[in-house]
Protein backbone atom coordinates (compact mmCIF):
# COMPACT_ATOMS: atom_id res chain seq x y z
CA UNK A 1 0.00 0.00 0.00
CA UNK A 2 1.33 3.43 -0.94
CA UNK A 3 1.22 6.53 1.22
CA UNK A 4 -1.97 8.45 0.58
CA UNK A 5 -0.14 11.78 0.88
CA UNK A 6 2.86 11.42 -1.44
CA UNK A 7 1.68 8.34 -3.38
CA UNK A 8 5.34 7.39 -3.69
CA UNK A 9 6.65 5.74 -0.56
CA UNK A 10 5.06 2.69 1.06
CA UNK A 11 2.65 3.53 3.87
CA UNK A 12 4.15 2.41 7.15
CA UNK A 13 1.79 4.13 9.58
CA UNK A 14 -1.83 3.11 9.70
CA UNK A 15 -4.39 4.94 11.78
CA UNK A 16 -8.08 4.92 12.33
CA UNK A 17 -9.32 8.36 13.26
CA UNK A 18 -12.72 8.54 14.87
CA UNK A 19 -14.35 11.94 15.12
CA UNK A 20 -17.92 12.10 16.36
CA UNK A 21 -18.37 8.45 15.57
CA UNK A 22 -17.21 8.88 11.98
CA UNK A 23 -14.43 6.48 11.06
CA UNK A 24 -11.53 7.52 8.85
CA UNK A 25 -8.66 5.27 7.85
CA UNK A 26 -5.31 6.90 7.26
CA UNK A 27 -2.32 5.24 5.62
CA UNK A 28 0.80 7.34 5.34
CA UNK A 29 4.57 7.02 5.30
CA UNK A 30 6.72 8.20 8.18
CA UNK A 31 8.13 11.15 6.24
CA UNK A 32 4.73 12.59 5.34
CA UNK A 33 3.52 12.01 8.87
CA UNK A 34 6.46 14.03 10.09
CA UNK A 35 5.85 16.83 7.62
CA UNK A 36 2.21 16.94 8.55
CA UNK A 37 3.25 17.17 12.18
CA UNK A 38 0.49 14.76 12.95
CA UNK A 39 0.84 11.34 14.60
CA UNK A 40 4.59 11.49 14.99
CA UNK A 41 5.70 8.69 17.22
CA UNK A 42 7.80 10.32 19.90
CA UNK A 43 6.32 13.77 19.66
CA UNK A 44 4.42 14.92 22.68
CA UNK A 45 1.24 15.25 20.70
CA UNK A 46 0.81 11.54 20.39
CA UNK A 47 1.29 8.83 22.98
CA UNK A 48 -0.21 5.57 24.00
CA UNK A 49 -2.31 7.47 26.50
CA UNK A 50 -3.78 9.71 23.82
CA UNK A 51 -4.57 6.64 21.83
CA UNK A 52 -6.10 4.98 24.85
CA UNK A 53 -8.03 8.06 25.68
CA UNK A 54 -9.51 7.96 22.18
CA UNK A 55 -10.53 4.41 22.81
CA UNK A 56 -12.17 5.18 26.13
CA UNK A 57 -13.93 8.33 24.96
CA UNK A 58 -15.25 6.53 21.95
CA UNK A 59 -17.42 4.62 24.39
CA UNK A 60 -19.16 7.83 25.30
CA UNK A 61 -19.59 9.41 21.88
CA UNK A 62 -22.78 7.73 20.67
CA UNK A 63 -24.72 9.17 23.60
CA UNK A 64 -27.57 11.46 22.69
CA UNK A 65 -28.18 14.54 24.83
CA UNK A 66 -30.94 13.01 26.88
CA UNK A 67 -28.96 9.93 27.80
CA UNK A 68 -25.88 11.95 28.60
CA UNK A 69 -28.02 13.99 30.98
CA UNK A 70 -29.19 10.82 32.66
CA UNK A 71 -25.59 9.68 32.81
CA UNK A 72 -24.39 12.85 34.46
CA UNK A 73 -26.82 12.30 37.29
CA UNK A 74 -25.10 9.07 38.22
CA UNK A 75 -21.44 9.91 37.65
CA UNK A 76 -19.16 6.97 38.23
CA UNK A 77 -16.59 8.04 40.79
CA UNK A 78 -14.01 6.02 42.71
CA UNK A 79 -14.70 6.25 46.42
CA UNK A 80 -11.02 5.85 47.26
CA UNK A 81 -9.13 8.21 44.96
CA UNK A 82 -12.01 10.34 43.70
CA UNK A 83 -11.37 9.71 40.01
CA UNK A 84 -14.43 9.89 37.76
CA UNK A 85 -14.91 7.81 34.65
CA UNK A 86 -14.56 10.82 32.40
CA UNK A 87 -11.24 11.71 34.07
CA UNK A 88 -10.07 8.15 33.59
CA UNK A 89 -11.16 8.28 29.95
CA UNK A 90 -9.28 11.54 29.50
CA UNK A 91 -5.92 10.48 30.93
CA UNK A 92 -6.20 6.78 30.20
CA UNK A 93 -4.93 5.74 33.60
CA UNK A 94 -6.47 4.63 36.87
CA UNK A 95 -6.02 6.56 40.11
CA UNK A 96 -5.87 3.52 42.38
CA UNK A 97 -6.54 -0.19 42.47
CA UNK A 98 -10.09 0.43 43.65
CA UNK A 99 -10.87 2.11 40.30
CA UNK A 100 -10.90 -1.37 38.79
CA UNK A 101 -13.92 -2.15 40.96
CA UNK A 102 -15.55 1.25 40.45
CA UNK A 103 -15.39 1.12 36.66
CA UNK A 104 -15.82 -2.65 36.45
CA UNK A 105 -19.01 -2.46 34.41
CA UNK A 106 -17.29 -0.52 31.63
CA UNK A 107 -13.92 -2.19 31.74
CA UNK A 108 -14.29 -5.45 29.86
CA UNK A 109 -14.84 -3.96 26.37
CA UNK A 110 -11.84 -1.66 26.89
CA UNK A 111 -9.57 -4.45 28.12
CA UNK A 112 -10.71 -6.67 25.27
CA UNK A 113 -9.60 -4.09 22.72
CA UNK A 114 -6.23 -3.61 24.34
CA UNK A 115 -5.43 -7.22 25.12
CA UNK A 116 -6.53 -9.08 22.02
CA UNK A 117 -9.94 -10.08 23.35
CA UNK A 118 -8.76 -11.09 26.81
CA UNK A 119 -10.27 -9.79 30.04
CA UNK A 120 -9.01 -12.29 32.61
CA UNK A 121 -5.57 -12.75 34.11
CA UNK A 122 -3.99 -16.15 33.64
CA UNK A 123 -0.44 -15.45 34.72
CA UNK A 124 1.48 -15.42 37.95
CA UNK A 125 -0.30 -15.30 41.31
CA UNK A 126 1.62 -13.68 44.16
CA UNK A 127 2.70 -16.35 46.62
CA UNK A 128 1.57 -14.84 49.89
CA UNK A 129 -1.76 -13.22 49.00
CA UNK A 130 -2.23 -15.84 46.30
CA UNK A 131 -2.50 -18.56 48.91
CA UNK A 132 -5.38 -16.66 50.42
CA UNK A 133 -7.05 -16.55 47.02
CA UNK A 134 -6.89 -20.29 46.67
CA UNK A 135 -8.08 -20.70 50.26
CA UNK A 136 -11.04 -18.38 49.67
CA UNK A 137 -12.03 -20.36 46.62
CA UNK A 138 -11.95 -23.50 48.73
CA UNK A 139 -14.11 -21.91 51.43
CA UNK A 140 -16.71 -21.01 48.82
CA UNK A 141 -16.77 -24.56 47.60
CA UNK A 142 -17.14 -25.86 51.15
CA UNK A 143 -20.02 -23.46 51.78
CA UNK A 144 -21.86 -24.86 48.80
CA UNK A 145 -21.14 -28.35 50.04
CA UNK A 146 -22.47 -27.39 53.46
CA UNK A 147 -25.78 -26.21 51.99
CA UNK A 148 -26.06 -29.46 50.15
CA UNK A 149 -25.45 -31.49 53.30
CA UNK A 150 -28.05 -29.48 55.26
CA UNK A 151 -30.49 -30.02 52.44
CA UNK A 152 -29.84 -33.73 52.61
CA UNK A 153 -30.23 -33.57 56.41
CA UNK A 154 -26.77 -35.01 56.97
CA UNK A 155 -26.18 -32.87 60.00
CA UNK A 156 -23.25 -34.69 61.49
CA UNK A 157 -21.10 -34.24 58.41
CA UNK A 158 -22.46 -30.71 58.00
CA UNK A 159 -21.19 -29.82 61.46
CA UNK A 160 -17.73 -31.02 60.50
CA UNK A 161 -17.71 -28.97 57.31
CA UNK A 162 -18.94 -25.92 59.25
CA UNK A 163 -16.05 -26.27 61.69
CA UNK A 164 -13.60 -26.67 58.83
CA UNK A 165 -14.90 -23.44 57.25
CA UNK A 166 -14.66 -21.64 60.57
CA UNK A 167 -11.06 -22.64 61.14
CA UNK A 168 -10.11 -21.69 57.58
CA UNK A 169 -11.79 -18.32 57.92
CA UNK A 170 -9.98 -17.74 61.18
CA UNK A 171 -6.64 -18.41 59.53
CA UNK A 172 -7.49 -16.01 56.71
CA UNK A 173 -8.84 -13.38 59.07
CA UNK A 174 -5.42 -11.84 59.80
CA UNK A 175 -4.61 -10.98 56.22
CA UNK A 176 -8.02 -9.75 55.13
CA UNK B 1 39.11 12.31 33.03
CA UNK B 2 40.64 9.97 30.45
CA UNK B 3 38.25 8.47 27.96
CA UNK B 4 39.20 4.98 29.10
CA UNK B 5 38.25 5.70 32.69
CA UNK B 6 35.13 7.59 31.71
CA UNK B 7 34.02 4.68 29.56
CA UNK B 8 34.53 2.17 32.31
CA UNK B 9 32.23 4.25 34.47
CA UNK B 10 29.75 5.03 31.74
CA UNK B 11 29.13 1.55 30.44
CA UNK B 12 27.06 -0.66 32.69
CA UNK B 13 29.07 -3.71 33.76
CA UNK B 14 26.35 -6.07 32.49
CA UNK B 15 26.89 -4.67 28.99
CA UNK B 16 30.53 -5.67 28.90
CA UNK B 17 29.71 -9.33 28.41
CA UNK B 18 28.41 -10.66 25.15
CA UNK B 19 25.32 -12.80 25.33
CA UNK B 20 23.95 -15.41 22.91
CA UNK B 21 23.23 -14.16 19.36
CA UNK B 22 24.77 -10.83 20.23
CA UNK B 23 25.63 -10.14 16.58
CA UNK B 24 21.95 -9.24 16.21
CA UNK B 25 20.32 -9.12 19.65
CA UNK B 26 21.90 -6.34 21.70
CA UNK B 27 19.98 -6.89 24.92
CA UNK B 28 16.98 -8.55 26.54
CA UNK B 29 14.82 -6.92 29.15
CA UNK B 30 11.96 -7.88 31.44
CA UNK B 31 9.95 -5.22 33.25
CA UNK B 32 7.33 -5.98 35.89
CA UNK B 33 4.90 -3.29 37.05
CA UNK B 34 3.64 -3.65 40.60
CA UNK B 35 1.62 -1.52 43.00
CA UNK B 36 1.15 -1.58 46.73
CA UNK B 37 -2.21 -2.42 48.16
CA UNK B 38 -4.13 0.44 49.81
CA UNK B 39 -2.08 3.23 48.26
CA UNK B 40 -3.31 5.45 45.42
CA UNK B 41 -1.18 5.26 42.28
CA UNK B 42 1.68 7.80 41.85
CA UNK B 43 -0.28 9.74 39.22
CA UNK B 44 -2.80 11.02 41.76
CA UNK B 45 -0.77 10.65 44.97
CA UNK B 46 0.02 13.80 46.93
CA UNK B 47 3.47 14.53 48.42
CA UNK B 48 2.78 12.65 51.61
CA UNK B 49 1.29 9.59 49.95
CA UNK B 50 4.23 9.34 47.55
CA UNK B 51 6.68 9.71 50.40
CA UNK B 52 4.94 6.92 52.32
CA UNK B 53 5.30 4.49 49.43
CA UNK B 54 8.90 5.50 48.85
CA UNK B 55 9.70 5.09 52.55
CA UNK B 56 7.99 1.72 52.86
CA UNK B 57 10.13 0.29 50.07
CA UNK B 58 13.33 2.04 51.14
CA UNK B 59 13.17 0.72 54.71
CA UNK B 60 12.90 -2.89 53.51
CA UNK B 61 15.22 -2.89 50.53
CA UNK B 62 17.90 -0.21 50.81
CA UNK B 63 21.30 -1.94 50.89
CA UNK B 64 19.66 -5.35 51.09
CA UNK B 65 21.29 -8.17 49.16
CA UNK B 66 19.38 -10.35 46.75
CA UNK B 67 20.98 -13.76 46.14
CA UNK B 68 24.15 -13.66 44.07
CA UNK B 69 23.21 -10.23 42.72
CA UNK B 70 24.49 -8.52 45.84
CA UNK B 71 23.41 -5.28 47.46
CA UNK B 72 20.89 -2.94 45.95
CA UNK B 73 21.77 0.69 46.39
CA UNK B 74 19.06 3.26 46.78
CA UNK B 75 19.23 6.46 44.76
CA UNK B 76 16.88 9.35 45.38
CA UNK B 77 16.06 10.66 41.91
CA UNK B 78 14.96 14.13 43.03
CA UNK B 79 18.36 14.67 44.60
CA UNK B 80 20.21 14.05 41.35
CA UNK B 81 21.29 16.82 39.00
CA UNK B 82 19.47 17.10 35.69
CA UNK B 83 22.47 15.77 33.76
CA UNK B 84 22.89 12.83 36.13
CA UNK B 85 19.25 11.91 35.61
CA UNK B 86 19.73 12.13 31.87
CA UNK B 87 22.68 9.81 32.07
CA UNK B 88 20.55 7.21 33.89
CA UNK B 89 17.96 7.50 31.12
CA UNK B 90 20.60 7.06 28.44
CA UNK B 91 21.78 3.93 30.24
CA UNK B 92 18.16 2.71 30.23
CA UNK B 93 18.21 2.49 34.03
CA UNK B 94 15.34 4.89 34.56
CA UNK B 95 12.57 6.05 32.24
CA UNK B 96 12.46 9.55 30.72
CA UNK B 97 9.24 9.95 32.65
CA UNK B 98 10.93 9.39 36.01
CA UNK B 99 13.75 11.77 35.10
CA UNK B 100 11.31 14.54 34.19
CA UNK B 101 9.05 14.23 37.21
CA UNK B 102 11.18 12.92 40.02
CA UNK B 103 8.63 13.64 42.74
CA UNK B 104 9.57 11.35 45.64
CA UNK B 105 10.88 8.84 43.19
CA UNK B 106 13.86 6.60 43.61
CA UNK B 107 15.69 3.76 42.00
CA UNK B 108 17.17 0.65 43.59
CA UNK B 109 20.09 -0.56 41.56
CA UNK B 110 22.34 -3.62 41.59
CA UNK B 111 26.07 -3.06 41.38
CA UNK B 112 26.37 -4.37 37.82
CA UNK B 113 23.31 -2.27 36.87
CA UNK B 114 21.53 -5.29 35.40
CA UNK B 115 18.73 -4.74 37.89
CA UNK B 116 17.02 -1.42 38.40
CA UNK B 117 13.85 -1.00 40.36
CA UNK B 118 12.03 2.28 39.86
CA UNK B 119 9.89 3.57 42.70
CA UNK B 120 6.98 5.94 42.09
CA UNK B 121 7.14 5.93 38.32
CA UNK B 122 3.75 5.41 36.70
CA UNK B 123 3.38 2.48 39.09
CA UNK B 124 4.73 2.22 42.64
CA UNK B 125 7.29 -0.41 41.67
CA UNK B 126 8.83 -1.24 38.34
CA UNK B 127 11.31 -4.09 38.41
CA UNK B 128 13.62 -4.16 35.42
CA UNK B 129 16.22 -6.80 34.53
CA UNK B 130 18.61 -6.34 31.62
CA UNK B 131 20.75 -9.05 30.05
CA UNK B 132 23.23 -8.87 27.18
CA UNK B 133 22.26 -10.71 23.97
CA UNK B 134 19.26 -12.95 23.65
CA UNK B 135 18.46 -14.09 27.20
CA UNK B 136 14.78 -13.43 27.75
CA UNK B 137 14.03 -16.50 29.85
CA UNK B 138 17.01 -15.77 32.08
CA UNK B 139 15.78 -12.21 32.55
CA UNK B 140 12.29 -13.46 33.38
CA UNK B 141 13.61 -15.88 36.00
CA UNK B 142 15.60 -13.13 37.69
CA UNK B 143 12.78 -10.56 37.57
CA UNK B 144 10.27 -13.05 38.90
CA UNK B 145 12.61 -13.96 41.75
CA UNK B 146 12.99 -10.32 42.72
CA UNK B 147 9.22 -9.96 42.48
CA UNK B 148 8.78 -12.83 44.98
CA UNK B 149 11.40 -11.25 47.22
CA UNK B 150 9.47 -7.97 47.24
CA UNK B 151 6.21 -9.71 47.87
CA UNK B 152 7.61 -11.20 51.07
CA UNK B 153 7.59 -7.74 52.66
CA UNK B 154 4.94 -5.69 50.85
CA UNK B 155 1.34 -6.39 49.85
CA UNK B 156 0.68 -6.03 46.15
CA UNK B 157 -2.52 -4.70 44.59
CA UNK B 158 -3.76 -7.85 42.93
CA UNK B 159 -7.13 -9.29 42.07
CA UNK B 160 -8.15 -12.65 40.85
CA UNK B 161 -9.77 -11.46 37.62
CA UNK B 162 -7.41 -8.71 36.54
CA UNK B 163 -4.14 -9.94 38.06
CA UNK B 164 -1.60 -7.28 39.04
CA UNK B 165 -3.43 -3.96 39.07
CA UNK B 166 -1.53 -1.23 37.28
CA UNK B 167 -2.05 2.44 36.67
CA UNK B 168 -2.41 2.01 32.92
CA UNK B 169 -4.88 -0.56 31.58
CA UNK B 170 -2.27 -1.58 28.98
CA UNK B 171 -0.15 -3.16 31.72
CA UNK B 172 -2.76 -4.90 33.85
CA UNK B 173 -2.58 -8.66 34.33
CA UNK B 174 1.01 -9.83 34.33
CA UNK B 175 2.30 -6.25 34.49
CA UNK B 176 5.06 -7.59 32.30
CA UNK B 177 6.77 -6.03 29.33
CA UNK B 178 9.34 -8.31 27.75
CA UNK B 179 11.54 -6.71 25.14
CA UNK B 180 14.59 -7.32 23.04
CA UNK B 181 16.75 -4.78 21.29
CA UNK B 182 17.81 -5.88 17.83
CA UNK B 183 20.23 -4.50 15.25
CA UNK B 184 18.60 -5.14 11.88
CA UNK B 185 20.55 -3.18 9.24
CA UNK B 186 20.18 -5.72 6.42
CA UNK B 187 16.41 -5.93 6.84
CA UNK B 188 16.29 -2.14 6.60
CA UNK B 189 18.64 -1.97 3.59
CA UNK B 190 16.66 -4.60 1.69
CA UNK B 191 13.43 -2.85 2.81
CA UNK B 192 12.14 -6.16 4.09
CA UNK B 193 11.51 -4.46 7.42
CA UNK B 194 8.46 -2.68 5.96
CA UNK B 195 6.76 -6.00 5.39
CA UNK B 196 7.92 -7.53 8.63
CA UNK B 197 6.86 -4.78 11.07
CA UNK B 198 3.13 -4.92 10.23
CA UNK B 199 3.23 -8.73 10.46
CA UNK B 200 4.81 -8.54 13.91
CA UNK B 201 2.17 -6.03 14.98
CA UNK B 202 -0.54 -8.45 13.99
CA UNK B 203 0.91 -11.01 16.37
CA UNK B 204 0.26 -8.71 19.32
CA UNK B 205 3.86 -7.54 19.49
CA UNK B 206 5.15 -3.99 19.12
CA UNK B 207 8.20 -2.69 17.27
CA UNK B 208 9.70 0.61 18.44
CA UNK B 209 12.84 2.73 18.50
CA UNK B 210 15.36 2.13 21.24
CA UNK B 211 14.16 4.52 23.92
CA UNK B 212 10.78 2.86 24.15
CA UNK B 213 7.37 4.28 23.57
CA UNK B 214 7.17 6.73 20.73
CA UNK B 215 10.85 6.94 19.86
CA UNK B 216 12.35 6.55 16.41
CA UNK B 217 14.48 3.62 15.35
CA UNK B 218 18.00 5.02 15.57
CA UNK B 219 20.84 3.30 13.81
CA UNK B 220 18.66 0.39 12.72
CA UNK B 221 18.11 -0.65 16.31
CA UNK B 222 14.59 -1.85 17.02
CA UNK B 223 12.90 -2.80 20.26
CA UNK B 224 10.39 -5.61 20.02
CA UNK B 225 8.05 -6.23 22.92
CA UNK B 226 4.76 -7.76 23.91
CA UNK B 227 1.63 -5.64 23.70
CA UNK B 228 -0.79 -7.85 25.59
CA UNK B 229 -0.40 -8.38 29.31
CA UNK B 230 -3.75 -9.96 30.05
CA UNK B 231 -4.93 -13.48 29.29
CA UNK B 232 -1.54 -15.07 28.74
CA UNK B 233 0.99 -16.33 31.26
CA UNK B 234 4.41 -14.75 31.58
CA UNK B 235 6.09 -17.83 30.17
CA UNK B 236 3.77 -17.94 27.15
CA UNK B 237 4.36 -14.26 26.44
CA UNK B 238 8.13 -14.76 26.56
CA UNK B 239 7.88 -17.88 24.40
CA UNK B 240 5.81 -16.06 21.75
CA UNK B 241 8.28 -13.20 21.68
CA UNK B 242 11.18 -15.65 21.55
CA UNK B 243 9.69 -17.31 18.50
CA UNK B 244 9.41 -14.02 16.63
CA UNK B 245 12.91 -12.93 17.61
CA UNK B 246 14.40 -16.22 16.44
CA UNK B 247 12.67 -15.74 13.11
CA UNK B 248 13.92 -12.17 12.84
CA UNK B 249 17.47 -13.34 13.56
CA UNK B 250 17.13 -15.85 10.71
CA UNK B 251 15.70 -13.21 8.37
CA UNK B 252 18.41 -10.71 9.20
CA UNK B 253 21.17 -13.29 8.71
CA UNK B 254 19.75 -14.35 5.38
CA UNK B 255 19.35 -10.71 4.26
CA UNK B 256 23.00 -10.12 5.21
CA UNK B 257 24.03 -13.11 3.08
CA UNK B 258 21.94 -11.91 0.16
CA UNK B 259 23.57 -8.48 0.38
CA UNK B 260 27.02 -10.09 0.45
CA UNK B 261 26.19 -12.20 -2.59
CA UNK B 262 24.52 -9.54 -4.69
CA UNK B 263 26.12 -6.26 -3.71
CA UNK B 264 29.27 -6.89 -1.72
CA UNK B 265 31.22 -3.99 -3.22
CA UNK B 266 28.40 -1.51 -2.57
CA UNK B 267 28.12 -2.80 0.97
CA UNK B 268 31.87 -2.51 1.52
CA UNK B 269 31.79 0.99 0.12
CA UNK B 270 29.06 1.98 2.54
CA UNK B 271 30.77 0.38 5.53
CA UNK B 272 34.17 1.97 4.79
CA UNK B 273 32.69 5.38 4.05
CA UNK B 274 30.94 5.27 7.39
CA UNK B 275 34.13 4.21 9.11
CA UNK B 276 35.88 7.08 7.35
CA UNK B 277 33.25 9.53 8.52
CA UNK B 278 33.52 8.35 12.12
CA UNK B 279 37.31 8.35 12.07
CA UNK B 280 37.70 11.78 10.47
CA UNK B 281 34.69 13.98 11.22
CA UNK B 282 35.14 17.18 13.19
CA UNK B 283 31.40 17.82 13.52
CA UNK B 284 28.85 15.04 13.61
CA UNK B 285 25.17 15.06 14.47
CA UNK B 286 23.66 12.28 16.50
CA UNK B 287 21.60 10.93 13.63
CA UNK B 288 24.56 10.63 11.28
CA UNK B 289 26.71 9.13 14.02
CA UNK B 290 24.23 6.38 14.81
CA UNK B 291 23.78 5.61 11.11
CA UNK B 292 27.55 5.31 10.61
CA UNK B 293 27.92 3.27 13.79
CA UNK B 294 25.30 0.87 12.53
CA UNK B 295 27.18 0.46 9.23
CA UNK B 296 30.48 -0.10 11.01
CA UNK B 297 28.95 -2.63 13.35
CA UNK B 298 27.57 -4.50 10.32
CA UNK B 299 31.03 -4.37 8.77
CA UNK B 300 32.46 -5.95 11.92
CA UNK B 301 29.76 -8.66 11.98
CA UNK B 302 30.48 -9.47 8.32
CA UNK B 303 34.23 -9.53 8.99
CA UNK B 304 34.90 -6.69 6.58
CA UNK B 305 36.45 -4.65 9.36
CA UNK B 306 38.92 -6.17 11.75
CA UNK B 307 40.47 -4.84 14.91
CA UNK B 308 37.41 -3.03 16.20
CA UNK B 309 35.31 -4.78 18.81
CA UNK B 310 31.62 -5.35 18.29
CA UNK B 311 30.78 -3.68 21.58
CA UNK B 312 31.75 -0.35 20.05
CA UNK B 313 28.23 0.22 18.70
CA UNK B 314 26.51 -0.32 22.05
CA UNK B 315 29.15 1.78 23.76
CA UNK B 316 29.20 4.71 21.39
CA UNK B 317 25.43 4.79 21.00
CA UNK B 318 25.34 5.49 24.73
CA UNK B 319 28.45 7.66 25.00
CA UNK B 320 27.41 10.04 22.23
CA UNK B 321 24.02 10.87 23.75
CA UNK B 322 23.68 14.47 24.97
CA UNK B 323 23.73 13.54 28.68
CA UNK B 324 26.97 11.59 28.46
CA UNK B 325 28.65 14.11 26.20
CA UNK B 326 27.96 16.82 28.73
CA UNK B 327 29.03 14.72 31.63
CA UNK B 328 32.29 13.89 29.85
CA UNK B 329 32.84 17.53 28.99
CA UNK B 330 31.99 18.50 32.55
CA UNK B 331 29.80 21.37 31.37
CA UNK B 332 26.51 22.15 29.69
CA UNK B 333 26.92 22.19 25.91
CA UNK B 334 24.92 23.80 23.14
CA UNK B 335 23.77 21.47 20.34
CA UNK B 336 26.55 22.79 18.06
CA UNK B 337 29.17 22.17 20.74
CA UNK B 338 27.78 18.70 21.27
CA UNK B 339 28.24 17.86 17.58
CA UNK B 340 31.91 18.87 17.84
CA UNK B 341 32.44 16.97 21.09
CA UNK B 342 30.68 13.93 19.65
CA UNK B 343 33.04 13.84 16.68
CA UNK B 344 36.05 14.18 18.98
CA UNK B 345 34.85 11.46 21.31
CA UNK B 346 34.24 9.01 18.47
CA UNK B 347 37.69 9.71 17.00
CA UNK B 348 39.31 9.19 20.39
CA UNK B 349 37.37 6.02 20.95
CA UNK B 350 38.45 4.57 17.61
CA UNK B 351 42.05 5.54 18.31
CA UNK B 352 41.86 3.80 21.68
CA UNK B 353 40.64 0.67 19.92
CA UNK B 354 43.60 0.81 17.52
CA UNK B 355 46.12 1.23 20.32
CA UNK B 356 44.66 -1.70 22.24
CA UNK B 357 45.43 -4.02 19.39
Amino acid sequence: MYCQECQQRPATLHFTKIINGEKNEIHICEQCAKEKGDFIPGSNSFSIHNLLSGLLNFEQHPLSESTSKARSQQVMQCSKCGMTYSEFAKIGRFGCSNCYKTFASKLDPVLKRIHGGNTDHSGKIPKRIGNDLLERKKINQLRQHLQQLIHQEEFEEAAQVRDQIKSMEKRLGGSD
Amino acid sequence: MSLKRFMSEAISPWMKNEGPDSDIVLSSRIRLARNLENHVFPLVADEQQSEEVNEQIRKHYENQAYGSVGNLSYINVDQLKVIERRVLVEKHLISPNLAEEPKHSAVLMSEDESISIMINEEDHIRIQCLFPGFQLSEALTLASGIDDWFEEKVNYAFDEKHGYLTSCPTNVGTGMRASVMMHLPALVMTQKIHRIVPAINQLGLVVRGIYGEGSEAQGNVFQISNQMTLGKSEIDIVEDLRGVVLQLIEEERSARNTLLETSKIQLEDRVYRSLGTLANSRIIQSKEATKCLSDVRLGIDLEMIEGISRKILNELMILTQPGFLQQYAGETLSPDDRDIRRATLIRERLKLEKNNE
